[in-house]
């Protein structure tokens, strides 16, 4: 049976490094059998988060070889076993201990978000074709590694104005719902500060639901906000109107 | 004794579909409530469930009505159920699910706009309400959208190693951060468990890593009564290969969606065991069938038998089945839209759990309440596919109303926390960091799931169970004395002792009750008594508690009585 090089990273905020252990592989085997393996016969106190082992809880994201992916669903197989196999904690949130960091700055956002408002007198029926928009938003596992990689979070750490990518999509999702009645332009805008995104799609690229969180989700919104604010005609209505919902 | 302390009318244990729903009941109700679970919000175990949420909405099958539904629950669960609980369950699971909508899901929808049902075994309609095979991902997410605006306390990565109590009564919950590892005190008037099931006592479960059987071994040591512990269901379509990902689930939705069960020699096999049926027939029936065939040499290369949708076309198995599409692609390196999927059962949910009043979800001990899986009664021997997200928004609805109810009865709370209590919880959990040379309790844990999957599984024998029940005494002798590596900040090592006693404790419930129970019933299947005894065990459901020298009391009690208007229900040829 052939043999991995795990190296993880163990420490906690005063600091920490790359531990090496030997992992041997088996068939089909993924990064986080190789962790539970290493709980199990080196170190059981290797701190990482999961649950499902079947990616559908978003709980168990890390960085292996520097990419951020969910170790449930990254094989083995997959990466090259010549060379040692990294697995660091996402870089984006404070880290607690080994692979699990702080998220709870992502909980606090998310609360913040307008809740679904529907109108009081909806007979709730609604098409296929206008509920999908929705639902692929609502494919998401919260995994936070769009969160992660965001580099308006990861490089300047701009938490206090920009709610990052996870929360887009929730907003998306809600304001693309057949039936709700709230707009939340004004909450995006400035509390949730669209306007740092510059759709590098970095996003995207990451998520493992496949969701199109920047063409889908943020272009549409992004357009919706500029025509409410910047379109001068867009501008009369609304004064005429009250409403900016479209 | 100093401790870090919170003080509420009600603690909701567990943060899955029941706790969430209790929780926003309990809190509209005026109760101060506070959420405690194991994981990070939004985790729990419900967000794997596929196929649906089962509800008599007849929106596809316009004849479909609560009475159906309650004939089909109370079929399914071989007349073991708990009536009351079932009734409620059919009557009151349509408004729950469209409650779930006006809080914002998305299901799938009809022509004509309404919410989408599918078919799945055992249920004569199309009934389960459905996103995709989504389903459980998007009650969670709707839940606890409204959770998080509802005035709840969330108390994430926490965990409840001991119930409190004052006399009789609950007055409090002890447990640890997981993050720190400090010790944490809730002082409360009420508690609902709503913890889920025990699938990690075995090795092949489709359950996640916070299935270990906590609000069953809670309840238990509180002075509770467990019932009917030998029924679990093992769902007959699991993974079988690659070895990492034995026993994910594939969605009965495969089968709904006109998936076709083969062996070897390319027979479907259903014919043979359910030809009315076929594969949508009860999941006992249908594991049992795939069991026996791979058993007797039938069985496809890596043991299991073949499911095949690929008859369906791509597009439509990659609208209706997306998870799967991608689970096989991605961990088997299978494309479902053109090969067959290989599977066998995979330990997936216990019928049997906690006793409760069908109103209140009230146990056995004042104060406590239990909702969800860790409950028992619902789903009697057997429970039917859809079932278990309705009981979640059925009984966790009730939970709360019964918690805040009891809660706001007292009005003072003068409820005491007694100082021995505390710290004999802090020494048993400490214990661990001094042992010089106890055991790893990863290496426990592994003979545990050998031992149940291999004494303890689908099929059953009064020999085997026999000696499993003694390997279970050795392991706990052995788990007696456990040492870890390490510091309490989040250390898996440290956290696992404690889910290893909750899952010895409902392991023995298990076998005790199995060995017990001398005849087959739904998922309960005995080789030395292959036949339903309706005139003894058919009366009766097990019962487990704890005696006064604190060991394990087994029994019966008869079956609560059905009123006539049900029994003609459930005896009529319901259509």
């Amino acid at each position: 049976m052939a043999t991995a090089k795990m190296r993880v990273y163990r420490g906690d905020s005063s600091g920490g490094g790359e531990v090496e252990y030997d992992v041997p592989v088996e068939e089909g085997m993924v990064v986080l059998d190789a962790i539970h393996f290493i709980q199990a016969n080196y170190d059981g106190d290797l701190a990482v988060r999961w649950n499902c082992k079947a990616a559908k809880c978003g709980s168990c994201s890390a960085e292996i070889n520097g990419m951020p992916k969910l170790t449930c669903k990254t094989r083995m197989d997959s990466l090259p076993l010549d060379k040692p196999v990294t697995v660091y904690p996402i870089k984006a949130f404070p880290i607690i201990k080994d692979l699990v960091t702080d998220v709870s700055w992502n909980y606090k956002v998310r609360k913040t978000i307008p809740p679904f408002k529907p109108a009081k007198d909806t007979k709730w029926i609604m098409y296929q074709e206008d509920v999908e928009r929705s639902q692929e938003f609502r494919k998401c596992i919260e995994c936070c590694l769009c969160q992660n990689v965001c580099h308006i979070l990861r490089n300047h750490d701009k938490k206090d104005a920009f709610a990052g990518p996870r929360m887009l999509i929730k907003i998306a999702e809600l304001e693309m719902h057949p039936l709700d009645t709230d707009d939340r332009q004004a909450f995006l805008r400035t509390d949730a500060g669209l306007g740092y995104c510059n759709i590098t799609k970095c996003c995207t690229e990451v998520c493992p639901e496949h969701i199109h969180i920047t063409d889908n989700a943020i272009i549409p919104l992004k357009e919706r906000v500029a025509d409410t604010y910047f379109d001068p005609l867009q501008w009369l209505l609304k004064k005429f109107s009250g409403s900016s919902k479209q | 004794m100093e401790i870090e302390t919170h003080t509420h009318d009600v603690i909701v244990i567990g943060a899955g579909g029941a706790g969430l729903r209790a929780a926003i009941e309990a809190s509209a109700r005026g109760a101060s409530v506070g959420l405690v679970c194991k994981s990070l919000l939004g985790k729990a175990h419900t967000v794997m469930a596929e196929g649906g949420v089962a509800a008599a909405l007849a929106n596809v099958d316009t004849k479909d009505d609560w009475k159906t539904h309650f004939h089909d629950t109370m079929h399914g669960g071989k007349l073991l159920n708990n009536w009351r609980m079932a009734q409620l369950h059919a009557q009151e699971a349509p408004d729950r699910v469209k409650e779930l909508e006006h809080w914002g899901a998305l299901f799938d929808r009809t022509k004509d706009g309404k919410i989408m049902q599918r078919a799945f075994g055992g249920h004569t309609w199309k009934r389960l309400a459905h996103v995709g095979d989504r389903t459980g991902l998007e009650m969670i997410r709707t839940l606890q959208d409204k959770g998080i605006h509802s005035g709840i306390d969330v108390y994430m990565e926490c965990t409840i190693t001991h119930l409190l109590k004052d006399g009789e009564r609950i007055s409090g919950a002890f447990g640890y951060w997981r993050e720190s590892g400090r010790f944490v005190l809730f002082k409360t008037k009420a508690i609902v468990l709503a913890t889920g099931g025990v699938g990690k006592s075995y090795k092949v479960t489709s359950n996640s890593w916070e299935y270990t059987g906590d609000g069953q071994a809670l309840a238990y040591e509180a002075g509770a009564e467990l019932i009917d512990m030998e029924f679990v269901q093992f769902h007959p379509t699991g993974m079988v290969w690659p070895p990492s990902v034995r026993g994910i689930l594939v969605t009965e939705a495969v089968r709904g969606e006109g998936g076709i069960l083969t062996n070897r020699n390319g027979e479907r096999f259903m014919e043979k065991y359910d030809p009315e049926r076929m594969e949508l027939s009860t999941r006992d029936v249908v594991a049992r069938s795939i069991y026996t065939e791979v058993m007797e040499g039938r069985g496809s290369p890596h043991g299991g038998a073949f499911l095949n949708i690929a008859h369906r076309g791509a597009d439509y198995v990659k609208k209706k089945l997306p998870s799967m599409y991608h689970q096989f692609m991605e961990f088997a390196l299978i494309d479902i839209t053109k090969e067959p999927m290989e599977v066998f059962p995979t330990t997936h949910y216990i019928m049997g759990g906690v006793r409760v009043d069908a109103d209140t979800t009230g146990t056995t001990v004042p104060g406590l309440f239990a909702a969800g899986e860790v409950a028992g009664g619902m789903h009697g021997a057997n429970r039917l596919g859809g079932n278990s997200l309705s009981d979640l928004l059925v009984f966790g609805m009730r939970a709360g109303m019964g918690a805040a109810q009891y809660a706001n009865e007292i009005k003072d709370n003068a409820l005491k926390i007694d100082d021995k209590d505390l710290e004999l919880g802090t020494e048993e959990m400490l214990r661990p960091f001094e042992s010089e040379e106890g055991e790893n309790p990863y290496t426990i844990h592994q003979a545990l799931q050998e031992t149940m999957g291999k004494f303890v599984g689908v099929f059953r024998i009064k020999e085997k169970l026999q000696e499993g029940l003694d390997e279970l005494q050795v392991l706990k002798e052995r788990a007696s004395d456990l040492k870890i590596e390490g510091s309490r900040m989040y250390n898996p090592g440290w956290h696992l002792c404690k889910d290893l006693k909750s899952m010895l404790i409902v392991s023995e419930a298990i076998a005790r009750c199995a060995l017990q129970r001398e005849e087959s019933r739904g998922a309960h299947s005995r080789v030395d008594f292959p036949k339903y005894n309706d005139e003894v065990w058919g009366k009766v459901n097990s019962v487990i508690s704890v005696d006064g020298s604190g060991e394990m009391r087994l029994g019966t009690s008869p079956l609560p009585q059905m009123p006539e208007e049900l029994r003609k229900i459930v005896e009529g040829g319901y259509k």
